[in-house]
């Protein structure tokens, strides 16, 4: 086995990755959730729908269109071209935003029904007790939501480290930039060094085991906790 | 019959609200100060008006002013937030991510300084809390989390205290044990009280006013005593209805273990209760132990009568009974006696006759 420094590459690149798509994404799907959960608007259905997308599409299809609308003729690519930032395609931002679309659903859906969990009363109750819309969601939705939140951000992370198909379609294979681990274990196997594969393969095995078991043991301290 | 009161001395309130199994349209004037409770069936539409009162609710049209100040109308609604109110859920709804000091603080840190009447030191003794503020809420019982919830609502100053059937999930001992803090919290503090109910003995024992509703109307509004001897609305009409009157000790017997209590030229005793001389009570006197005379009753055991006028007879329920709603000072009593009584004694309106009082219960 050799621990070269071409492999080590991939590991931090794929936990820098896993990083920044889940901080996104909880910023992206807490505000989403909270709105799916509470609004009464008669098109919600369709919203929801679009976000559970990624939970049944092949990822070569959400790869496929995210590369045309991010390449030199989709509307974004040009937006991003005329704006200075070049093309996003086999780029390692390319990839976070793929990522945060691809692992949306996985962070959406356990805040959501968290916030619905919670119900209407504790909510009421802080309102007659003189705290503003954004007073609530902050010292009632959130904190009553935490578990929801831990369990939306764990399965963004490990959702993010397990991604190849939208990776591959979106981010190539360019070693430091966008070769992630799996995509770097795919490599291995085609080569026919296993060796190398085991290395990376059984140590995202081990490390993304350790990360659940953590974290489903912090925050699970009681079952069915009453409100 | 409130509305001789000045703007600045009484709540009004106009709520239209439509749903669709159920329609509210309520509105009603109420004296600014003591307790006016809402009282009606389940279903009537009481703790909707309450929610409505509070700004919880979206009513399609809306008035409310309390006390010369106007929240709600057609050009202005003021958030919940911002409506000086304490509103007391039927369920505690403390928040299970606080514990109970951080319960009872949450809304007093959210007033300014300037505006805490109620000390959190006093509030927390007031409702006997101090061995439980580092507790967390789910370690407590029913009666002590409703005890927790008043005190959370009252930290915040609030000038209109809604409580929507606050004894309802409590058992028989949590409503005993809550109860003598409601009836002190009122004495002492001096803002309004809103207090839906569905139990008369509630309303007896607490409120000074009443408002009365069916299918999301108001029925009938007005002073305790003048409402529920009403013979033309249902309270009346109850297996239990009941007058209250309000009284005042006179004097005590120890030697037969007696407290008398006068009202309006009348004297009742009731069992020796070491009340002070002067003190105001409330004296709750049933239907069905009222009986009538022509003459002043002697060697008889009933020792509490006195004269009253008759005010009017209406059949009751039961077709052989009907009810004498008769007058003593500016007060009401009820009479449940037979017919064959009224044609035998030739009871008449306007007539005085001797009621003898075979129970007086002492309400506070």
């Amino acid at each position: 086995m050799d621990f070269t420094q071409f492999d080590l590459q991939p590991v931090w690149l794929t936990l820098r990755l896993a990083t920044i798509t889940t901080v996104l994404l909880l910023c992206l799907a807490t505000p989403l959730a909270w709105w799916l959960a509470n609004t009464r608007w008669r098109y919600r259905q369709v919203v929801n729908a679009l976000v559970a997308l990624p939970l049944v599409l092949p990822p070569t299809v959400l790869g496929f269109y995210l590369l045309l609308l991010l390449g030199p003729r989709g509307w974004v690519g040009q937006m991003t071209e005329s704006l200075g930032i070049g093309l996003l395609p086999f780029t390692f931002s390319g990839l976070v935003i793929a990522s945060v679309i691809y692992s949306l659903p996985f962070a959406v859906q356990p805040i959501q029904n968290a916030f619905v969990a919670i119900g209407r009363r504790p909510l009421e109750v802080a309102a007659t007790l003189r705290a503003s819309p954004w007073d609530r969601f902050v010292s009632v939705a959130l904190p009553l939501a935490k578990p929801g939140l831990i369990t939306g951000a764990v399965l963004g992370f490990a959702h993010t480290l397990g991604e190849f198909g939208v990776v591959l379609m979106i981010g190539g294979n360019i070693p430091g930039q966008t070769q992630v681990l799996s995509v770097a274990i795919f490599d291995h196997v085609e080569a026919y060094e296993y060796a190398a594969a085991h290395v990376l393969a059984a140590s995202m095995l081990g490390f993304s085991f350790i990360v659940l078991l953590t974290l489903y043991w912090r925050t699970s301290p009681r079952p069915l906790e009453r409100l | 019959m409130d509305d001789n009161l000045p703007a600045d001395q009484r709540i009004s309130a106009r709520f239209k609200l439509k749903r669709k199994d159920f329609a509210l349209d309520a509105s009603f004037t109420a004296p600014g100060k003591g307790v006016t409770a809402l009282f009606g069936p389940s279903g009537s539409g009481k703790t909707t008006l309450l929610r409505c009162i509070a700004g919880l609710e979206n009513p399609d049209r809306a008035h409310f002013a309390i006390n010369g100040q106007c929240w709600h109308d057609d050009n202005k609604n003021l958030a919940v937030h911002r409506r000086p109110i304490a509103y007391v859920f039927q369920e505690p709804s403390l928040f299970p991510h606080l514990n109970v000091r951080e319960n009872m603080a949450y809304g007093w840190r959210r007033i300014p300084k300037q505006q805490r009447k109620l000390g959190f030191d006093d509030v927390t003794a007031w409702l006997g809390l101090e061995a439980f503020l580092e507790r967390k809420t789910e370690e407590l019982s029913g009666g002590q989390r409703q005890r927790v919830a008043i005190a959370r609502a009252l930290l915040t100053s609030p000038e209109l205290l809604l409580m929507d059937e606050p004894l309802a999930s409590l058992d028989a001992s949590g409503k005993a044990e809550i109860l003598p803090y409601l009836e002190s919290l009122w004495q002492e503090l001096d803002i309004p009280v809103l207090y839906v109910s569905h139990s008369p003995e509630e309303v007896q024992q607490l409120a000074d006013h009443l408002i009365l509703l069916d299918q999301g109307r108001v029925v009938a509004a007005g002073e305790l005593n003048t409402l529920l001897t009403d013979p033309l609305l249902a309270i009346a009409h109850f297996e239990d209805a009941a007058a209250v009157l309000e009284a005042r000790v006179v004097g005590h017997d120890k030697e037969f273990h007696l407290t008398s209590l006068a009202f309006d030229g009348a004297q009742v005793s009731v069992s020796y209760n070491g009340l002070p001389i002067g003190h105001k009570a409330r004296l709750r006197i049933c239907a069905r132990d009222v009986s009538l005379a022509l003459v002043q009753p002697l060697q008889i055991s009933i020792s509490n009568s006195f004269t009253v006028r008759v005010l009017s007879i209406d059949p009751d329920r039961d077709p052989s009974q009907v009810l004498v709603r008769c007058e003593i000072g500016g007060q009401h009593l009820l009479a449940r006696i037979t017919r064959r009584s009224v044609h035998l004694l030739n009871i008449e309106v306007g007539k005085h006759l001797y009621a003898q009082v075979k129970s007086v219960a002492l309400m506070k």
